[in-house]
């Protein structure tokens, strides 16, 4: 059981770093990410690829996953971040397919649906039973990391110059504000914590295959920032974990209707989250910690003399 | 005499390819969001084509009843889940529509499972000019989707309830000044794109098997002929149809057939770079 919670709260800290990197971009500056699976898996693939076929230390898979995703993300931008909202929307979804066809297909560099196996993980030979719970901590502290960096992002005039662009970027670009930059920055950082959301899932489960990142995993981190809040970072963590125990009680509930097949099981799963977005969007749409817009201070007004 | 041949073939995959690329820009000119949810409703046409085809109807008659039930289904779920969050902004309503695409995909799924189906066609020679092979059902498909195009062609143009469309996606507001009623409009956009959409899953199951994931297959194509001929350009996605699919075609020649699925992306990231408009601009028509 306990390991079984464990395991949980790893994956959910996992989803939680999704769905901050989803925040920052969607709560933030108002940009979609619909690619947000490949970016998770350019991250996974790149630690993975660093520390089986290159040997190298898992410290360094975690840098080269930030690194790569943070490319990844600032190649897509550069065609589009000029452009609206709904052409980013497209791209994005179309890069995670990408991803995943050369994840598939470039059997010499990705073993293709073979996947990689063997992904080490730290210290885990010595830890033995116990790596579960040490690796549930260092997600936990990439996860508060990158929690109170996103927070101090919010709270700061660079995320009020976010908060505005979101609002309205033409005025941002009246008062003097580099639009083009700061959405490339914001994306590119965001898409970078997805790849150490990918990288830190890899080492966990020490076997990635491109099946591992559909465009499920992108509907479940929207539910998660759309459920906990929009814009505020605290919202996301909770909505990822809200979005881990409907996953796993729904589990639950499908393997207890009666007369039903695995794939019809699997499709249960997949309308329940589908439709808990809708309702989301459509009921509840600022989420159980709606965002705090901080009020401008009004200067009290000059007595009549 | 290859080239020649992925040519054609590239035509005849372009021109079903046109029918769901005309319903998805044509949609996005009248209501201004991109609705993913093309992808479960391409797949519910393609399913609810194969019920009536089973069930003895015709080719024309079961393309009829895939437009029926993709564009009543469409229109439900633009009416339910899109057009209330539209308020918001364009994003809350593509969102929304990648989870009602996800529904549709997962009610096939629950109902007809997994495994590929395939249409029970006769089987016929093909036909050869000099060296050129067409399948007489590859001409006969292709025969109905160019129909099918001239109809929405002539409606733009000719029909009054056309003309306002038309009208309604250049200028809302003027075309609103002008007593055309955008939820009219609104609605007959979702029905018939949505109709268009679902004929256009059909049409491109026909040749291979269909599943639940028949439409999300199709999706990327979808957006990129969109997008190259310009997003809600009705003339630009026939033209970016015709395009994507003998690159895509023209594609397995080069880098084989695992990348077919890579040409709609990288096209699509070409024409944003080089001429984010496409190639016939924004207009509607």
């Amino acid at each position: 059981m306990l390991s079984y919670l464990l395991f949980i709260a790893t994956i959910g800290g996992i989803y939680g770093l999704l769905a901050l990197s989803l925040n920052l971009i969607w709560g933030g500056v108002g940009m979609v990410n619909l690619g947000l699976a490949g970016f998770f898996a350019v991250g996974a693939y790149a630690s993975a690829l660093l520390t089986t076929v290159g040997h190298g230390p898992i410290a360094a898979g975690w840098l080269m996953a930030l690194v790569a995703g943070g490319v990844a993300g600032l190649v897509v931008t550069l065609s589009t971040t000029r452009l609206r909202a709904d052409y980013l929307a497209i791209v994005t979804l179309g890069f995670a397919e990408a991803v995943r066809l050369v994840a598939a297909n470039e059997i010499w560099l990705t073993r293709g649906t073979d996947g990689i196996s063997g992904i080490p993980g730290p210290w885990k030979r010595a830890l033995g039973p116990d790596f579960n719970a040490v690796y549930f901590l260092i997600v936990l502290v990439a996860l508060l990391v990158v929690f109170f960096l996103m927070r101090r992002i919010d709270r700061s005039p660079y995320g009020r110059a976010l908060r505005a662009i979101r609002e309205d970027a033409q005025v941002a670009q009246v008062a003097g504000k580099p639009v083009l930059r700061f959405k490339t920055e914001a994306f590119v950082l965001s898409a970078a914590i997805a790849g150490l959301a990918g990288a830190l899932y890899g080492h966990f489960t020490s076997y990635i295959a491109p099946d591992m990142f559909l465009p499920l995993i992108t509907i479940y981190i929207f539910l998660a920032v759309a459920s906990g809040g929009t814009g505020r970072p605290a919202g996301a963590l909770v909505g990822a974990y809200v979005v881990m125990t409907l996953l796993e009680s729904s589990r639950f509930f499908v393997e207890w209707i009666p007369g039903v097949t695995a794939v019809q099981r699997a499709a249960l799963k997949e309308l329940l989250i589908a439709v808990a977005l809708i309702l989301v969007l459509r009921l509840k749409p600022s989420g159980v910690l709606p965002e705090r817009i901080p009020r401008a201070r009004v200067p009290p007004a000059p007595r009549p003399s | 005499m290859i080239i020649l041949q992925a040519l054609v073939n590239g035509i005849v995959s372009g021109t079903l390819l046109a029918v769901p690329a005309i319903g998805f820009t044509a949609m996005f000119a009248v209501l201004r969001f991109p609705n993913f949810s093309v992808s479960g409703v391409a797949t519910l046409g393609a399913f609810a084509g194969y019920l009536a085809y089973g069930a003895g109807l015709q080719m024309a008659g079961s393309l009829a009843i895939a437009f029926a039930v993709a564009g009543v289904a469409g229109l439900a779920f633009d009416k339910v889940a899109h057009l209330p969050l539209i308020k918001q902004g364009a994003l809350p309503a593509a969102i929304a529509s990648i989870a009602t695409g996800l529904i549709l995909e997962n009610v096939v799924r629950l109902g007809f499972g997994n495994e590929p189906r395939g249409y029970d066609r006769p089987i016929a020679r093909d036909v050869f000019l000099g060296e050129i092979r067409v399948s007489p059902q590859q001409l006969e498909t292709m025969g109905l989707a160019l129909l099918l195009m001239l109809l929405v062609f002539a409606a733009l143009a000719f029909t009054r309830i056309g003309k306002a469309m038309r009208a309604s996606a250049d200028n809302p507001e003027l075309a609103a000044l002008k007593g055309i009623r955008p939820e009219r409009i609104a609605t007959l956009a979702s029905f018939v794109g949505m109709g268009l959409v679902g004929v256009g899953g059909m049409l491109l199951g026909l040749d291979s098997s269909i599943d639940p994931l028949t439409g999300t297959r199709i999706l990327l194509s979808l957006f990129a002929a969109a997008v190259l001929g310009g997003l809600g350009s009705v003339p630009g996605a026939v033209l970016g149809a015709f395009l994507i699919g003998m690159a895509e075609e023209l594609s397995v020649l080069v880098v084989g057939s695992q990348y077919r699925a890579a040409i709609g992306f990288i096209a699509i990231l070409a024409v944003l770079t080089l001429r984010p408009r496409g190639l016939l601009g924004e207009r509607a028509y």
